[in-house]
């Protein structure tokens, strides 16, 4: 087991190094000259020179490079301009509210798409079966910012019933932080819960077909035993460790959301430095999306190694 | 990017009950061709591409006014029979501009898909049949961009570029290269594994000959069905690119733009974000639709 995560270490620390090359590499995209796109509304010709200077503009790329890498290493992801901040203090300040929703919006999908996807397994080629699957069709063909729309168009503009927007912190009050966070929640988690029971109807005929099952079966125990106590259990490490790796789409998704209901996360200050041509602080973010990816892609690889003791050859 | 992602079932599950006797020969375009029709929801998705298509082709004839002319007395206009879908916050007809915003949300799901393959295909077909050293640079570059989330990854690439349609399709087909580097090299090392690839080596095929007559060929199924579902996630892509601003520029319709000036508005004119959003589900449904039963009809899964 060391030896394997030893060996899926070695390849996640060249991942995140290229990755990071990819994300600075952006700014060679920039049109024109670089410190003076950085520096974005601002066009002081003092603040362009800090930022020539701060960034080694003049030195060659992969000096330049080696330079934010080292930054980035120390917690150093750059100042943004527009905010007069440092981009790690900003990036700490957002993501638990991002978090929050990523986890409330998981909620959501788990308790939809499973139940959802055992239903449709067990009932396969039944009327339950298609349901589930026109259900899950609309999850993922429906564009998240567009169902949030509707949603305040439902339940804030004509029923008056929840916040359109406008984010409480859960330590000022629990119930009005819940509030303003169920519609992006269930937004959110819309898309997930399709792709949920995808994998969990998958998993689940993989292992309703097995020899165990059978048995079980011909044992003369009760249907509903065998599913929810003898296959689900066995279908749940693909579903767990499939679910770790949507987390890179519910970042994806965070991003709109957090837009139509102004929800200030980590998505929010994505697009907000985007429209503010704020490119320090859209790298520091992206470069924080990617790590987090390739640590849960880890964490979902050790997860079914531990479990399964034949994956930790591969 | 879960749109894209076909869910393996276990082997011989994967055809629905009714319809065993269309299995029985596979490969030939006939059989695959009623194995599609066989399967009604793919060919709903088809019939719907096929009008989309048609919609986005024949806008300047079919849209009764011009989609970015301004008329006052139809400002947040209420749906009539003058101006069906009513009209948006400086009075244009939004029936119009959902149908010449097809060009913008069809052109760069198509465009971003063509480009990825053609970016992707290559890449795949040399790091799965070279091997070695090629294989790793090319497979460690590909971790690298899926690290990075389809959607993030676009949204700044369309950010550094610069906002317009061209750009958004440019960051949107770039985003979904790797799915297809990935999806390639897995096909063709499963392909050269095959005895008939082996014969053509031992009987002294050059590589490249190899590559182009004996695998491609048997890898396309799985390109084809994954850049149609690909173009689903690009449609999407491209609706949240300009919704976000970064796609298609005003005054020129898309329906992701559209639905960006909509929310300023939901109270007084909701007709403004039901229509643009309602014409996104249904073009990405349908291409999901299509894909999905392609996936199907070709099933890959029986062939390795």
């Amino acid at each position: 087991m060391l030896r394997f995560l030893a060996r899926r270490l070695a390849l996640a620390v060249p991942t995140l190094i290229l990755a990071s090359m990819i994300i600075f590499a952006l700014q060679q995209l920039l049109p024109g000259d670089v410190a003076t796109a950085l520096t974005g509304e601002e066009r002081d010709p003092q603040v362009i020179a800090f930022i020539r200077q701060k960034y080694h503009l003049d030195a060659p790329l992969p000096v330049r490079y080696a330079y934010w890498a080292g930054g980035v290493l120390r917690g150093d992801l750059g100042e943004s301009i527009r905010l007069q901040k440092p981009v790690s203090e900003l990036i700490v300040e957002k993501l638990p509210v991002t978090l929050e929703l990523a986890c409330l919006a998981m909620l959501v999908a788990l308790a939809i798409g499973v139940p959802m996807g055992v239903l449709s397994a067990v009932k396969r080629g039944q009327a339950a079966d298609t349901i589930a699957n026109g259900v899950a069709l609309w999850g993922l063909s429906v564009p998240n910012f567009w169902l949030g729309i509707l949603l305040i168009l439902l339940f804030s503009v004509q029923l008056g019933w929840l916040p359109a927007s406008g984010y409480v912190s859960p330590f000022e009050s629990l119930s009005d932080n819940l509030a303003a966070m169920v519609m992006p929640a269930f937004v959110l988690g819309n898309a997930i819960a399709a792709v949920m029971m995808r994998h969990t109807r998958a998993a689940m005929l993989g292992v309703l077909g097995s020899d165990y099952v059978r048995t079980a079966r011909a044992k003369g125990v009760s249907p509903m035993r065998v599913t929810l106590r003898h296959a689900l259990p066995n279908a749940a490490i693909p579903i767990i460790t499939l679910g770790a790796l949507e987390f890179g789409q519910l970042l994806s998704g965070a991003v709109l959301t957090e837009q139509v209901f102004s929800v200030p996360g980590f998505g929010k200050l994505m697009v907000d430095a985007v429209f503010n041509r704020d490119f320090a602080t859209v790298q520091g973010v992206v470069i924080c999306t990617a790590a987090t990816y390739i640590a849960l892609n880890l964490a979902a690889d050790l997860l079914s190694a531990a479990v399964n003791p034949k994956l930790r050859r591969a | 990017m879960s749109t894209g992602t076909p869910i393996a079932e276990p082997a011989g599950l994967a055809a629905p009950a009714g319809t065993p006797a269309l299995i029985q020969e596979p490969g030939t375009l006939a059989a695959f061709w009623r194995r599609l029709r066989a399967r009604k929801s793919a060919v709903a998705g088809l019939v719907i591409v096929g009008l989309l298509i048609l919609m986005a082709v024949s806008a300047p004839w079919i849209a009764p006014y011009d989609p970015t002319a301004t008329d006052w007395a139809n400002v947040r206009g209420h749906p009539s029979l003058a101006h069906p879908f009513g009209g948006d916050e400086v009075g244009r007809d939004v029936l119009s501009r959902i149908i010449f915003g097809a060009r913008a949300s069809l052109g760069a799901g198509l465009v971003s898909v063509a480009l990825a393959v053609s970016l992707g295909l290559p890449l795949g077909l040399l790091a799965g049949y070279a091997g070695g050293w090629i294989d790793g640079v090319i497979s460690r570059l590909t971790d690298a961009l899926l690290a990075i989330p389809f959607l993030i990854l676009a949204i700044a690439l369309a950010a550094f570029l610069g906002p317009s349609l061209v750009n958004a399709m440019i960051a949107i087909g770039l985003s979904a290269t790797s799915t297809f580097i990935r999806l390639t090299r897995a096909q063709v090392r499963a392909v050269a594994a095959e005895e008939f690839v082996e014969a053509a080596r031992a009987m002294g095929n050059p590589p490249w000959r190899i590559a182009r007559v004996h695998i491609l060929p048997n890898i396309v199924p799985a390109i084809l069905v994954q850049a149609t579902l690909t173009i689903a996630a690009a449609i999407i892509a491209e609706a949240s690119l300009s919704f976000l601003g970064l796609g298609q520029q005003p005054p020129e319709p898309s329906w992701g733009a559209m639905l960006n000036t909509a929310k300023n508005f939901m109270d007084q004119a909701p007709w403004m974000a039901i229509w643009p959003g309602l014409s996104i589900f249904l073009a990405v449904l349908a291409f999901n639709l299509f894909g999905d039963g392609l996936r199907d009809a070709l099933d890959p899964r029986q062939r390795t």
